[in-house]
Protein backbone atom coordinates (compact mmCIF):
# COMPACT_ATOMS: atom_id res chain seq x y z
CA UNK A 1 0.00 0.00 0.00
CA UNK A 2 1.12 3.02 -0.34
CA UNK A 3 0.24 6.13 1.91
CA UNK A 4 0.15 8.75 -0.54
CA UNK A 5 3.33 9.53 -0.31
CA UNK A 6 5.99 7.58 -2.45
CA UNK A 7 6.35 9.08 -4.99
CA UNK A 8 5.21 7.37 -8.82
CA UNK A 9 5.94 8.04 -12.38
CA UNK A 10 3.71 8.48 -15.19
CA UNK A 11 3.70 4.79 -15.94
CA UNK A 12 3.63 3.43 -12.46
CA UNK A 13 0.84 5.33 -11.64
CA UNK A 14 -1.24 4.39 -14.84
CA UNK A 15 0.07 0.57 -14.47
CA UNK A 16 -1.24 0.56 -10.33
CA UNK A 17 -4.53 2.39 -11.49
CA UNK A 18 -5.43 -0.44 -13.68
CA UNK A 19 -4.05 -3.12 -11.31
CA UNK A 20 -6.42 -2.07 -8.10
CA UNK A 21 -3.41 -1.05 -6.31
CA UNK A 22 -2.18 2.55 -4.66
CA UNK A 23 1.81 1.95 -5.59
CA UNK A 24 3.89 -0.42 -7.79
CA UNK A 25 7.50 -1.30 -7.83
CA UNK A 26 9.70 -1.39 -10.50
CA UNK A 27 10.23 -4.85 -11.47
CA UNK A 28 6.82 -6.21 -10.24
CA UNK A 29 4.74 -8.25 -12.45
CA UNK A 30 0.85 -6.85 -12.36
CA UNK A 31 -2.31 -7.84 -13.78
CA UNK A 32 -3.82 -5.51 -14.80
CA UNK A 33 -7.09 -4.36 -16.75
CA UNK A 34 -6.84 -2.78 -20.54
CA UNK A 35 -8.24 -0.18 -22.05
CA UNK A 36 -8.09 -0.67 -25.51
CA UNK A 37 -7.09 -4.07 -27.46
CA UNK A 38 -5.63 -3.12 -31.18
CA UNK A 39 -4.87 -5.71 -33.92
CA UNK A 40 -4.20 -5.51 -37.19
CA UNK A 41 -4.38 -7.79 -40.67
CA UNK A 42 -1.40 -9.50 -39.74
CA UNK A 43 -1.54 -10.21 -36.33
CA UNK A 44 -5.36 -10.50 -35.59
CA UNK A 45 -5.63 -13.76 -37.36
CA UNK A 46 -3.51 -15.93 -34.93
CA UNK A 47 -4.64 -13.72 -31.93
CA UNK A 48 -8.11 -14.90 -33.41
CA UNK A 49 -6.86 -18.55 -33.85
CA UNK A 50 -5.38 -18.40 -30.29
CA UNK A 51 -8.33 -17.07 -28.67
CA UNK A 52 -10.76 -19.50 -30.00
CA UNK A 53 -8.45 -22.15 -28.54
CA UNK A 54 -9.39 -20.39 -25.08
CA UNK A 55 -12.62 -21.08 -25.14
CA UNK A 56 -13.64 -17.82 -23.59
CA UNK A 57 -16.97 -17.56 -26.79
CA UNK A 58 -17.07 -13.85 -26.26
CA UNK A 59 -15.07 -10.87 -26.10
CA UNK A 60 -14.69 -9.72 -22.87
CA UNK A 61 -16.31 -5.71 -23.99
CA UNK A 62 -16.93 -5.54 -27.96
CA UNK A 63 -16.44 -1.90 -27.31
CA UNK A 64 -12.84 -2.29 -26.05
CA UNK A 65 -11.38 -4.33 -29.16
CA UNK A 66 -10.45 -2.36 -32.28
CA UNK A 67 -9.16 -4.09 -35.52
CA UNK A 68 -8.04 -2.32 -38.19
CA UNK A 69 -6.73 -4.04 -41.66
CA UNK A 70 -3.90 -1.44 -42.77
CA UNK A 71 -0.83 -3.58 -43.44
CA UNK A 72 -1.32 -5.54 -46.82
CA UNK A 73 -4.61 -3.90 -47.96
CA UNK A 74 -6.51 -2.76 -50.12
CA UNK A 75 -5.58 -6.53 -50.36
CA UNK A 76 -2.82 -6.95 -51.91
CA UNK A 77 -3.00 -10.71 -52.94
CA UNK A 78 -5.15 -13.84 -52.26
CA UNK A 79 -3.26 -15.14 -49.27
CA UNK A 80 -3.37 -11.31 -47.42
CA UNK A 81 -7.37 -11.61 -48.43
CA UNK A 82 -8.11 -14.64 -46.47
CA UNK A 83 -6.50 -12.85 -43.45
CA UNK A 84 -8.41 -9.60 -43.87
CA UNK A 85 -11.29 -11.86 -44.08
CA UNK A 86 -10.61 -13.69 -40.35
CA UNK A 87 -10.62 -9.90 -38.72
CA UNK A 88 -13.97 -9.15 -40.92
CA UNK A 89 -15.85 -12.08 -39.96
CA UNK A 90 -14.69 -12.26 -36.29
CA UNK A 91 -15.69 -8.62 -35.99
CA UNK A 92 -19.27 -9.77 -37.09
CA UNK A 93 -19.72 -12.64 -34.94
CA UNK A 94 -18.18 -10.74 -31.89
CA UNK A 95 -20.02 -7.77 -32.88
CA UNK A 96 -17.23 -5.50 -32.67
CA UNK A 97 -17.79 -2.20 -33.61
CA UNK A 98 -14.31 -0.28 -34.13
CA UNK A 99 -13.46 -2.90 -37.10
CA UNK A 100 -12.73 -0.67 -39.70
CA UNK A 101 -13.12 -1.43 -43.26
CA UNK A 102 -10.93 0.44 -45.84
CA UNK A 103 -13.03 3.16 -46.90
CA UNK A 104 -13.46 4.50 -43.24
CA UNK A 105 -9.32 3.36 -42.12
CA UNK A 106 -6.00 4.38 -41.93
CA UNK A 107 -3.13 3.34 -40.60
CA UNK A 108 -3.89 2.23 -37.22
CA UNK A 109 -1.80 4.28 -35.10
CA UNK A 110 -2.89 7.56 -37.09
CA UNK A 111 -6.17 6.45 -36.83
CA UNK A 112 -7.32 5.49 -33.55
CA UNK A 113 -6.21 9.16 -32.11
CA UNK A 114 -7.92 10.48 -34.85
CA UNK A 115 -11.00 8.73 -33.85
CA UNK A 116 -10.81 9.68 -30.04
CA UNK A 117 -10.53 6.00 -29.06
CA UNK A 118 -7.50 6.39 -26.63
CA UNK A 119 -7.91 8.81 -23.74
CA UNK A 120 -5.36 10.72 -21.74
CA UNK A 121 -4.31 7.51 -18.75
CA UNK A 122 -5.66 4.89 -20.93
CA UNK A 123 -3.84 1.47 -20.96
CA UNK A 124 -3.64 0.23 -24.27
CA UNK A 125 -2.54 -3.06 -25.94
CA UNK A 126 -2.09 -3.60 -29.50
CA UNK A 127 -0.52 -6.38 -31.32
CA UNK A 128 2.04 -4.05 -33.12
CA UNK A 129 4.85 -2.76 -32.12
CA UNK A 130 4.11 1.09 -32.94
CA UNK A 131 1.40 1.13 -30.31
CA UNK A 132 3.23 3.09 -28.13
CA UNK A 133 2.46 6.32 -30.33
CA UNK A 134 -0.64 6.67 -28.30
CA UNK A 135 1.66 8.25 -25.51
CA UNK A 136 1.55 11.52 -27.42
CA UNK A 137 -2.39 11.60 -25.53
CA UNK A 138 -0.36 10.64 -21.92
CA UNK A 139 -1.49 6.90 -22.38
CA UNK A 140 0.89 4.10 -21.33
CA UNK A 141 0.53 2.19 -24.79
CA UNK A 142 2.82 -0.85 -25.86
CA UNK A 143 3.10 -3.15 -28.40
CA UNK A 144 2.49 -6.59 -27.86
CA UNK A 145 2.21 -10.27 -29.43
CA UNK A 146 -1.18 -11.97 -30.92
CA UNK A 147 -1.47 -14.35 -27.46
CA UNK A 148 -1.62 -11.66 -25.41
CA UNK A 149 -4.33 -9.38 -27.51
CA UNK A 150 -6.15 -13.38 -27.40
CA UNK A 151 -5.93 -13.34 -23.45
CA UNK A 152 -6.79 -9.51 -23.19
CA UNK A 153 -9.71 -10.24 -25.74
CA UNK A 154 -11.25 -12.85 -23.10
CA UNK A 155 -10.44 -11.43 -19.94
CA UNK A 156 -9.64 -7.72 -20.37
CA UNK A 157 -6.44 -7.97 -18.70
CA UNK A 158 -2.99 -8.60 -19.59
CA UNK A 159 0.57 -9.23 -17.65
CA UNK A 160 3.12 -6.43 -17.41
CA UNK A 161 6.59 -5.83 -15.70
CA UNK A 162 6.57 -2.22 -14.20
CA UNK A 163 9.21 -0.40 -16.03
CA UNK A 164 11.70 2.14 -14.79
CA UNK A 165 11.54 5.06 -16.72
CA UNK A 166 14.11 7.17 -18.67
CA UNK A 167 13.46 10.74 -18.44
CA UNK A 168 14.41 12.86 -22.18
CA UNK A 169 14.05 16.82 -21.14
CA UNK A 170 14.73 18.80 -24.03
CA UNK A 171 14.75 22.72 -23.88
CA UNK A 172 15.97 25.27 -27.07
CA UNK A 173 14.29 26.26 -30.03
CA UNK A 174 14.11 23.78 -33.24
CA UNK A 175 16.26 25.16 -36.11
CA UNK A 176 13.90 25.71 -39.47
CA UNK A 177 12.07 21.89 -40.88
CA UNK A 178 13.18 20.30 -37.57
CA UNK A 179 10.16 17.78 -36.43
CA UNK A 180 9.81 15.22 -33.39
CA UNK A 181 11.18 12.93 -36.13
CA UNK A 182 14.81 14.57 -36.19
CA UNK A 183 14.63 14.80 -32.26
CA UNK A 184 13.64 10.93 -32.15
CA UNK A 185 16.13 10.01 -34.75
CA UNK A 186 18.47 12.13 -32.56
CA UNK A 187 17.89 10.66 -29.54
CA UNK A 188 17.60 6.69 -30.77
CA UNK A 189 20.75 7.67 -32.31
CA UNK A 190 22.56 8.87 -28.77
CA UNK A 191 20.90 5.73 -26.61
CA UNK A 192 21.17 3.24 -29.20
CA UNK A 193 18.10 0.28 -30.42
CA UNK A 194 18.37 -0.71 -27.33
CA UNK A 195 19.03 2.67 -25.43
CA UNK A 196 15.40 2.11 -23.69
CA UNK A 197 15.24 -1.50 -23.55
CA UNK A 198 11.96 -2.59 -21.06
CA UNK A 199 12.07 1.39 -20.15
CA UNK A 200 9.67 3.89 -20.22
CA UNK A 201 10.62 6.66 -22.02
CA UNK A 202 9.04 9.76 -20.52
CA UNK A 203 9.61 13.04 -23.16
CA UNK A 204 9.58 16.70 -21.47
CA UNK A 205 10.66 20.50 -21.28
CA UNK A 206 9.77 23.38 -22.73
CA UNK A 207 10.76 22.18 -26.59
CA UNK A 208 8.14 19.09 -26.96
CA UNK A 209 5.21 21.41 -24.75
CA UNK A 210 6.27 23.70 -28.37
CA UNK A 211 6.06 20.48 -30.45
CA UNK A 212 2.32 19.97 -32.52
CA UNK A 213 0.76 16.77 -31.71
CA UNK A 214 1.65 15.49 -35.19
CA UNK A 215 5.38 15.80 -34.12
CA UNK A 216 4.47 14.33 -31.01
CA UNK A 217 2.96 10.91 -32.51
CA UNK A 218 6.04 10.60 -34.33
CA UNK A 219 8.32 10.62 -31.42
CA UNK A 220 5.80 8.26 -29.00
CA UNK A 221 6.03 6.33 -32.37
CA UNK A 222 9.78 5.44 -32.28
CA UNK A 223 10.28 4.75 -28.52
CA UNK A 224 10.05 1.25 -29.59
CA UNK A 225 13.22 1.63 -31.87
CA UNK A 226 15.17 2.45 -28.39
CA UNK A 227 13.51 -0.81 -27.36
CA UNK A 228 11.24 1.03 -25.11
CA UNK A 229 7.83 -0.09 -24.11
CA UNK A 230 6.16 3.45 -23.75
CA UNK A 231 6.95 6.36 -24.86
CA UNK A 232 5.24 9.39 -23.05
CA UNK A 233 4.26 13.00 -22.91
CA UNK A 234 2.39 14.76 -19.98
CA UNK A 235 -0.99 15.96 -20.77
CA UNK A 236 -0.70 19.61 -21.42
CA UNK A 237 -3.14 22.14 -22.90
CA UNK A 238 -2.17 21.22 -26.75
CA UNK A 239 -3.63 17.48 -25.66
CA UNK A 240 -6.57 18.65 -23.94
CA UNK A 241 -7.47 20.66 -27.03
CA UNK A 242 -6.57 17.55 -29.09
CA UNK A 243 -9.62 15.94 -27.07
CA UNK A 244 -11.86 18.10 -26.51
CA UNK A 245 -11.52 18.36 -30.79
CA UNK A 246 -12.91 14.80 -30.33
CA UNK A 247 -15.25 15.48 -27.97
CA UNK A 248 -13.57 13.73 -25.49
CA UNK A 249 -13.23 15.03 -21.54
CA UNK A 250 -13.76 13.87 -18.34
CA UNK A 251 -10.42 11.76 -18.39
CA UNK A 252 -8.06 10.79 -15.49
CA UNK A 253 -4.67 13.23 -16.28
CA UNK A 254 -1.51 11.54 -14.98
CA UNK A 255 1.76 13.23 -13.90
CA UNK A 256 5.13 11.75 -12.68
CA UNK A 257 5.61 12.66 -9.02
CA UNK A 258 7.91 15.71 -8.49
CA UNK A 259 10.03 13.29 -6.47
CA UNK A 260 9.67 9.98 -8.66
CA UNK A 261 12.35 8.03 -9.27
CA UNK A 262 13.87 7.84 -12.96
CA UNK A 263 16.80 5.87 -14.09
CA UNK A 264 18.45 8.16 -15.66
CA UNK A 265 18.03 11.89 -16.96
CA UNK A 266 18.61 13.19 -20.25
CA UNK A 267 19.10 17.15 -21.14
CA UNK A 268 18.81 17.71 -24.70
CA UNK A 269 19.48 21.08 -26.20
CA UNK A 270 17.48 21.23 -29.30
CA UNK A 271 19.26 24.56 -30.81
CA UNK A 272 22.09 22.35 -32.27
CA UNK A 273 19.84 19.52 -34.01
CA UNK A 274 19.99 19.53 -37.17
CA UNK A 275 17.94 17.74 -39.92
CA UNK A 276 18.30 14.12 -39.25
CA UNK A 277 18.96 10.78 -41.55
CA UNK A 278 19.18 7.33 -40.03
CA UNK A 279 21.35 5.34 -42.31
CA UNK A 280 20.93 1.77 -42.64
CA UNK A 281 20.34 -0.98 -40.91
CA UNK A 282 19.93 0.94 -37.69
CA UNK A 283 17.10 3.16 -36.30
CA UNK A 284 20.30 4.59 -34.20
CA UNK A 285 22.77 5.27 -37.10
CA UNK A 286 21.57 9.14 -36.86
CA UNK A 287 23.47 11.63 -38.49
CA UNK A 288 23.13 15.21 -40.30
CA UNK A 289 21.73 14.75 -43.51
CA UNK A 290 23.49 17.88 -44.92
CA UNK A 291 27.09 15.82 -44.04
CA UNK A 292 25.96 12.33 -45.79
CA UNK A 293 27.66 13.79 -49.31
CA UNK A 294 26.37 12.21 -52.49
CA UNK A 295 24.16 9.53 -51.43
CA UNK A 296 21.86 8.81 -54.92
CA UNK A 297 18.23 7.61 -54.32
CA UNK A 298 15.74 5.70 -56.24
CA UNK A 299 12.46 5.96 -54.05
CA UNK A 300 11.22 8.10 -51.61
CA UNK A 301 8.29 7.13 -49.47
CA UNK A 302 6.60 9.78 -47.57
CA UNK A 303 3.87 8.20 -44.71
CA UNK A 304 3.51 5.53 -42.59
CA UNK A 305 2.09 5.81 -38.60
CA UNK A 306 5.94 7.67 -37.87
CA UNK A 307 4.84 9.96 -40.33
CA UNK A 308 1.90 10.41 -42.52
CA UNK A 309 -0.07 12.93 -40.97
CA UNK A 310 -1.28 16.58 -42.16
CA UNK A 311 2.08 18.32 -40.75
CA UNK A 312 4.12 15.63 -42.51
CA UNK A 313 2.31 16.51 -46.14
CA UNK A 314 2.03 20.47 -45.43
CA UNK A 315 5.91 19.87 -45.12
CA UNK A 316 6.73 17.89 -47.90
CA UNK A 317 4.37 20.37 -50.34
CA UNK A 318 6.20 23.47 -49.03
CA UNK A 319 9.10 22.02 -50.85
CA UNK A 320 7.20 19.93 -53.77
CA UNK A 321 5.46 23.10 -54.77
CA UNK A 322 6.20 24.07 -58.64
CA UNK A 323 9.20 21.60 -58.28
CA UNK A 324 9.41 18.39 -59.86
CA UNK A 325 10.99 14.98 -58.62
CA UNK A 326 14.19 13.86 -59.98
CA UNK A 327 14.02 11.74 -63.14
CA UNK A 328 14.18 8.64 -62.41
CA UNK A 329 13.00 9.39 -58.55
CA UNK A 330 9.91 7.30 -57.85
CA UNK A 331 8.14 9.29 -55.19
CA UNK A 332 5.13 7.43 -53.53
CA UNK A 333 2.94 9.70 -50.61
CA UNK A 334 0.94 7.79 -48.60
CA UNK A 335 -1.63 9.90 -45.86
CA UNK A 336 -2.04 7.86 -43.33
CA UNK A 337 -5.80 8.20 -42.92
CA UNK A 338 -8.99 8.99 -45.28
CA UNK A 339 -9.48 11.90 -42.96
CA UNK A 340 -5.48 12.99 -43.84
CA UNK A 341 -6.46 12.45 -47.72
CA UNK A 342 -9.78 14.41 -47.54
CA UNK A 343 -7.72 17.21 -45.79
CA UNK A 344 -4.54 17.18 -48.02
CA UNK A 345 -7.06 16.98 -51.12
CA UNK A 346 -8.80 20.22 -50.23
CA UNK A 347 -6.06 21.84 -49.16
CA UNK A 348 -4.79 21.16 -52.45
CA UNK A 349 -1.91 19.32 -51.53
CA UNK A 350 -2.36 16.39 -53.71
CA UNK A 351 -2.09 18.56 -56.41
CA UNK A 352 1.03 20.04 -55.32
CA UNK A 353 2.28 15.95 -55.03
CA UNK A 354 1.10 15.00 -58.76
CA UNK A 355 2.48 18.06 -60.45
CA UNK A 356 5.69 17.30 -58.76
CA UNK A 357 5.63 14.22 -60.20
CA UNK A 358 4.51 12.06 -56.74
CA UNK A 359 2.01 9.49 -56.17
CA UNK A 360 -0.57 9.46 -53.92
CA UNK A 361 -1.82 6.21 -52.59
CA UNK A 362 -4.56 5.14 -49.93
CA UNK A 363 -3.59 4.69 -46.63
CA UNK A 364 -1.73 1.46 -45.71
CA UNK A 365 1.52 0.39 -43.72
CA UNK A 366 2.38 -0.93 -47.27
CA UNK A 367 5.84 -0.36 -48.23
CA UNK A 368 7.65 0.51 -44.76
CA UNK A 369 7.44 -3.08 -43.98
CA UNK A 370 8.15 -4.09 -47.57
CA UNK A 371 4.25 -5.65 -47.70
CA UNK A 372 3.56 -3.79 -51.43
CA UNK A 373 2.81 0.03 -52.88
CA UNK A 374 6.63 0.82 -53.50
CA UNK A 375 9.12 -2.72 -52.66
CA UNK A 376 12.68 -2.23 -53.60
CA UNK A 377 15.20 -4.46 -56.18
CA UNK A 378 18.32 -5.76 -55.48
CA UNK A 379 20.78 -2.95 -55.05
CA UNK A 380 18.34 -0.27 -54.78
CA UNK A 381 17.96 2.42 -52.06
CA UNK A 382 15.28 4.54 -50.69
CA UNK A 383 14.73 7.21 -48.00
CA UNK A 384 11.24 7.60 -46.26
CA UNK A 385 9.90 8.60 -43.50
CA UNK A 386 8.96 5.55 -41.96
CA UNK A 387 10.68 3.79 -38.80
CA UNK A 388 12.81 1.12 -39.54
CA UNK A 389 15.68 0.41 -42.18
CA UNK A 390 16.72 -2.82 -40.94
CA UNK A 391 18.23 -5.29 -43.41
CA UNK A 392 15.42 -6.62 -46.05
CA UNK A 393 12.74 -3.89 -44.76
CA UNK A 394 11.45 -2.55 -47.91
CA UNK A 395 12.13 -5.31 -50.04
CA UNK A 396 15.18 -6.91 -51.30
CA UNK A 397 17.61 -8.04 -48.87
CA UNK A 398 20.08 -6.45 -51.08
CA UNK A 399 17.98 -3.22 -50.94
CA UNK A 400 18.91 0.15 -48.44
CA UNK A 401 16.53 2.12 -46.92
CA UNK A 402 17.53 5.32 -45.08
CA UNK A 403 15.17 7.35 -42.18
CA UNK A 404 14.04 11.12 -41.87
CA UNK A 405 11.29 13.01 -41.66
CA UNK A 406 9.10 14.94 -44.26
CA UNK A 407 11.33 17.89 -45.17
CA UNK A 408 14.54 15.78 -45.89
CA UNK A 409 12.41 13.00 -47.89
CA UNK A 410 10.59 15.72 -50.25
CA UNK A 411 14.22 17.77 -51.23
CA UNK A 412 15.94 14.28 -51.66
CA UNK A 413 12.96 13.59 -54.01
CA UNK A 414 13.39 16.72 -55.65
CA UNK A 415 17.42 16.53 -55.87
CA UNK A 416 17.63 12.84 -56.49
CA UNK A 417 20.14 12.39 -53.68
CA UNK A 418 19.81 12.95 -50.18
CA UNK A 419 19.20 16.51 -49.69
CA UNK A 420 18.49 19.31 -47.32
CA UNK A 421 15.24 21.56 -48.52
CA UNK A 422 18.27 24.76 -48.92
CA UNK A 423 19.59 22.42 -51.32
CA UNK A 424 15.83 22.58 -53.75
CA UNK A 425 13.96 25.78 -52.71
CA UNK B 1 13.82 -29.44 -18.24
CA UNK B 2 17.30 -30.29 -20.13
CA UNK B 3 18.08 -29.31 -23.16
CA UNK B 4 20.84 -30.26 -25.23
CA UNK B 5 22.09 -29.58 -28.75
CA UNK B 6 24.50 -27.81 -30.80
CA UNK B 7 24.75 -23.96 -31.62
CA UNK B 8 23.83 -21.62 -33.98
CA UNK B 9 25.70 -18.64 -33.66
CA UNK B 10 24.67 -14.96 -34.27
CA UNK B 11 25.60 -11.46 -33.56
CA UNK B 12 23.50 -8.25 -32.09
CA UNK B 13 20.60 -6.33 -32.78
CA UNK B 14 18.56 -9.62 -34.41
CA UNK B 15 15.53 -8.23 -35.87
CA UNK B 16 12.40 -9.87 -36.29
CA UNK B 17 12.68 -8.85 -39.92
CA UNK B 18 15.70 -10.91 -41.07
CA UNK B 19 13.95 -13.22 -38.93
CA UNK B 20 10.82 -13.96 -40.70
CA UNK B 21 10.56 -11.14 -42.95
CA UNK B 22 7.19 -9.34 -43.41
CA UNK B 23 6.46 -10.44 -46.84
CA UNK B 24 5.55 -13.73 -45.31
CA UNK B 25 3.17 -12.90 -42.87
CA UNK B 26 0.65 -12.90 -45.01
CA UNK B 27 -0.26 -16.68 -43.28
CA UNK B 28 -0.26 -18.33 -39.94
CA UNK B 29 0.91 -21.85 -41.28
CA UNK B 30 3.96 -22.64 -38.91
CA UNK B 31 5.56 -25.09 -41.63
CA UNK B 32 5.58 -22.32 -44.11
CA UNK B 33 6.80 -19.69 -41.79
CA UNK B 34 9.68 -21.83 -41.14
CA UNK B 35 10.35 -22.04 -44.41
CA UNK B 36 11.26 -18.39 -44.41
CA UNK B 37 13.07 -18.20 -41.40
CA UNK B 38 16.08 -16.19 -41.71
CA UNK B 39 16.43 -16.60 -45.07
CA UNK B 40 17.91 -13.09 -45.17
CA UNK B 41 20.20 -13.34 -42.55
CA UNK B 42 21.66 -16.90 -42.66
CA UNK B 43 20.43 -18.59 -46.35
CA UNK B 44 22.12 -22.01 -44.61
CA UNK B 45 19.86 -21.66 -41.37
CA UNK B 46 17.70 -24.33 -42.53
CA UNK B 47 20.12 -26.74 -43.34
CA UNK B 48 22.19 -25.94 -39.78
CA UNK B 49 19.03 -26.15 -37.91
CA UNK B 50 18.56 -29.91 -38.82
CA UNK B 51 21.66 -30.51 -36.70
CA UNK B 52 22.06 -27.98 -34.39
CA UNK B 53 18.83 -26.48 -32.02
CA UNK B 54 19.88 -23.94 -30.19
CA UNK B 55 20.61 -20.31 -30.88
CA UNK B 56 23.20 -18.02 -29.13
CA UNK B 57 22.64 -14.79 -30.26
CA UNK B 58 23.80 -11.11 -29.13
CA UNK B 59 22.41 -7.70 -27.91
CA UNK B 60 18.72 -6.95 -28.39
CA UNK B 61 17.50 -10.28 -29.67
CA UNK B 62 14.05 -10.03 -31.26
CA UNK B 63 14.18 -6.22 -31.77
CA UNK B 64 11.36 -4.41 -33.96
CA UNK B 65 8.08 -6.00 -34.63
CA UNK B 66 5.36 -7.54 -32.44
CA UNK B 67 4.77 -10.19 -35.20
CA UNK B 68 4.38 -13.78 -32.98
CA UNK B 69 4.89 -15.22 -36.78
CA UNK B 70 8.75 -14.20 -35.30
CA UNK B 71 9.07 -16.66 -32.13
CA UNK B 72 6.60 -19.44 -33.80
CA UNK B 73 8.85 -19.25 -37.30
CA UNK B 74 11.78 -20.07 -35.08
CA UNK B 75 9.87 -22.87 -32.81
CA UNK B 76 8.50 -24.52 -36.03
CA UNK B 77 12.55 -24.96 -37.33
CA UNK B 78 13.11 -27.06 -34.33
CA UNK B 79 15.26 -24.83 -31.92
CA UNK B 80 14.29 -25.55 -28.55
CA UNK B 81 15.47 -22.17 -26.78
CA UNK B 82 17.36 -19.17 -27.35
CA UNK B 83 20.76 -17.72 -25.21
CA UNK B 84 21.42 -13.93 -25.60
CA UNK B 85 22.98 -11.37 -23.72
CA UNK B 86 19.54 -9.74 -23.82
CA UNK B 87 16.12 -9.74 -25.83
CA UNK B 88 13.86 -7.45 -26.74
CA UNK B 89 10.50 -7.18 -24.71
CA UNK B 90 8.02 -7.82 -27.16
CA UNK B 91 10.13 -10.78 -28.79
CA UNK B 92 10.59 -11.56 -24.82
CA UNK B 93 6.80 -11.65 -24.55
CA UNK B 94 6.35 -13.80 -27.31
CA UNK B 95 8.42 -16.53 -26.64
CA UNK B 96 7.19 -17.23 -23.21
CA UNK B 97 3.83 -16.73 -24.05
CA UNK B 98 4.25 -19.29 -27.10
CA UNK B 99 6.59 -21.58 -25.23
CA UNK B 100 9.80 -21.00 -26.83
CA UNK B 101 12.51 -20.62 -23.40
CA UNK B 102 15.09 -17.92 -23.50
CA UNK B 103 17.56 -17.21 -21.13
CA UNK B 104 19.82 -14.02 -20.53
CA UNK B 105 23.43 -14.51 -20.32
CA UNK B 106 26.11 -12.11 -21.20
CA UNK B 107 29.29 -14.71 -20.33
CA UNK B 108 27.33 -17.54 -22.10
CA UNK B 109 26.18 -15.34 -25.09
CA UNK B 110 30.33 -14.35 -25.15
CA UNK B 111 31.74 -17.98 -24.94
CA UNK B 112 30.06 -20.19 -26.71
CA UNK B 113 31.29 -20.41 -30.18
CA UNK B 114 29.10 -21.45 -33.11
CA UNK B 115 28.68 -25.36 -33.43
CA UNK B 116 29.48 -25.85 -29.64
CA UNK B 117 27.16 -28.42 -27.83
CA UNK B 118 25.77 -26.58 -24.90
CA UNK B 119 23.34 -28.31 -22.05
CA UNK B 120 20.69 -26.05 -20.15
CA UNK B 121 19.53 -26.73 -17.28
CA UNK B 122 15.92 -24.68 -17.30
CA UNK B 123 14.79 -26.01 -13.58
CA UNK B 124 18.18 -24.92 -12.05
CA UNK B 125 18.91 -22.19 -14.30
CA UNK B 126 22.35 -23.36 -16.12
CA UNK B 127 23.68 -23.59 -18.95
CA UNK B 128 26.73 -25.75 -19.63
CA UNK B 129 29.13 -25.50 -22.70
CA UNK B 130 30.11 -29.10 -22.88
CA UNK B 131 32.80 -28.42 -25.56
CA UNK B 132 34.80 -26.52 -23.29
CA UNK B 133 33.43 -27.70 -20.32
CA UNK B 134 32.27 -24.02 -18.52
CA UNK B 135 29.30 -23.61 -16.81
CA UNK B 136 26.91 -20.47 -16.39
CA UNK B 137 24.45 -19.56 -13.70
CA UNK B 138 21.17 -17.91 -15.14
CA UNK B 139 19.05 -16.11 -13.21
CA UNK B 140 15.57 -17.61 -11.88
CA UNK B 141 12.81 -16.21 -14.10
CA UNK B 142 9.86 -14.34 -11.72
CA UNK B 143 7.64 -16.69 -10.33
CA UNK B 144 4.34 -16.13 -12.60
CA UNK B 145 6.41 -16.46 -15.69
CA UNK B 146 7.88 -19.91 -14.84
CA UNK B 147 3.68 -20.61 -14.20
CA UNK B 148 2.84 -19.38 -17.65
CA UNK B 149 6.06 -21.34 -18.76
CA UNK B 150 5.33 -24.64 -17.01
CA UNK B 151 1.74 -24.54 -18.33
CA UNK B 152 2.69 -24.88 -21.94
CA UNK B 153 2.16 -21.39 -22.81
CA UNK B 154 -0.37 -17.95 -22.03
CA UNK B 155 -3.44 -19.14 -23.86
CA UNK B 156 -3.06 -22.67 -21.86
CA UNK B 157 -2.23 -20.78 -18.77
CA UNK B 158 -5.50 -18.23 -19.09
CA UNK B 159 -7.82 -21.19 -20.00
CA UNK B 160 -7.05 -23.40 -17.16
CA UNK B 161 -7.12 -20.29 -14.95
CA UNK B 162 -10.44 -19.40 -16.17
CA UNK B 163 -11.92 -22.96 -15.98
CA UNK B 164 -11.04 -22.74 -12.17
CA UNK B 165 -12.59 -19.54 -11.45
CA UNK B 166 -16.05 -20.92 -13.09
Amino acid sequence: MNDGKKPQTMAQKILADHSGKEFVEEGEIVNASVDIVLGNDITMPLAIEEFKKIGAGKVFDNTKIVMVPDHFTPNKDIKSAQQCKILRDFAGEQDIINYFEIGEMGIEHALLPEKGLVLPGDLVIGADSHTCTYGALGAASTGVGSTDVAVAMATGKLWFMVPSTLKFDYKGSLKKWVTGKDLILYTIGMIGVDGALYRSMEFSGPSVRGLSMDSRFSMANMAIEAGGKFGIFEVDEKVEEYMRSKGKTGYKIYKSDSGASFEKVFNIDCTDIELQVATPHLPSNARNAMDLGEIKLDQVVIGSCTNGRMEDLEMAAKIFKGKKVSKSMRTIIIPATQKIYLEAMKKGLLEIFINAGCVVSTPTCGPCLGGHMGILAEGERAIATTNRNFVGRMGHPESEVYLSGPAVAAASAIAGRIAVPGEVI
Amino acid sequence: MIIKDKVIKYGNNVDTDVIIPARYLNTTDEAELASHCFEDLDSDFKEKAKERKIIVGGENFGCGSSREHAPLSIKASGIKAIIAKSFARIFYRNSINTGLPLLVSIEASEHIKDSDEVEIDLDNGEIKDITTGITFKVPPLPDFIQKVISSGGYMKFTKKQLAKSK
